[in-house]
């Protein structure tokens, strides 16, 4: 729905990837994340790069992209979708660990 | 008329994702956890946000014009090269470790969370640095 007014409003695809975004203090349910302070970093280095590098992220291309059948933003999709299944199998599963 | 339309889908989208629970980690691990305690849920709200995407970008392809009389600006670039599947193999590993993507993060961070603080920082130092390449 918001990128759907936002591109008939703006006229541009609303990544979150590709706009300045703001924020907002409000009240909102509490974020658990299981990973440390270095995995937090970690994470997001890699997240950094890979969005600048892909031109995109979730909402970018999972959403948008793939709303407009957009062959570039289908492999940008399989490539996260397939590497976020890897990580955490590999993290949970073979590694063991509580992430 | 541009910011506040800005606005307001940013609003929508930040409340969206709230909604979704996109902004929770464990939420976003479980739907990529499907080896372990698969949540699929997250899928749906792919799914649905996708439905609707598609139906406004049908329409909105026939409009030379936005709302706010700036030209439509639709990407037809369709190059499918290893930077667009490396970037989104990193992306995918940096989502698998942290849980978080750049939207959520940020939602989260309004929220006063710590983690997607350290998260944001590092991301956007990253982001900051591969625009030097």
């Amino acid at each position: 729905m918001a990128a759907a007014l936002y591109l008939f409003a703006n006229g541009r695809i609303a990544g979150i990837a590709g706009i300045v975004s703001r924020r907002w203090a409000a009240p909102l349910p509490a974020v658990a994340v299981d990973v440390g302070s270095v995995g937090l970093v970690v994470a997001g280095l890699f997240v950094g790069i890979g969005v600048r590098m892909g031109n995109g992220c979730t909402s970018g291309h999972g959403v948008c992209g793939l709303s407009r059948f957009s062959r570039r933003s289908l492999a940008n999709v399989l490539a996260f979708m397939g590497a976020g299944v890897v990580t955490v199998f590999v993290l949970r599963h073979v590694m063991g660990s509580a992430l | 008329m541009s910011p506040i339309f800005g606005f307001v889908s940013r609003l929508i989208f930040g409340l969206g994702l709230i909604l979704a629970g996109m902004t929770e980690p464990l939420k976003v691990k479980g739907f990529l956890d499907i080896a372990g305690a698969w949540d699929p849920s997250l899928g749906l709200v792919m799914g649905g946000a996708i439905a609707v995407g598609a139906v406004a970008f049908a329409l909105a392809r026939r409009r030379k014009k936005s709302w706010s009389g700036a030209p439509m600006e639709i990407p037809t670039d369709q190059t499918t090269d290893k930077r667009l599947v490396i970037g989104g193999a990193l992306f995918g590993i940096g989502w698998g470790i942290g849980g978080f993507c750049p939207g959520p993060a940020l939602v989260a961070l309004g929220s006063g969370s710590a983690s997607a603080a350290i998260f944001v920082v590092a991301m956007r130092w990253a982001w900051w640095c591969t625009t030097r390449f």
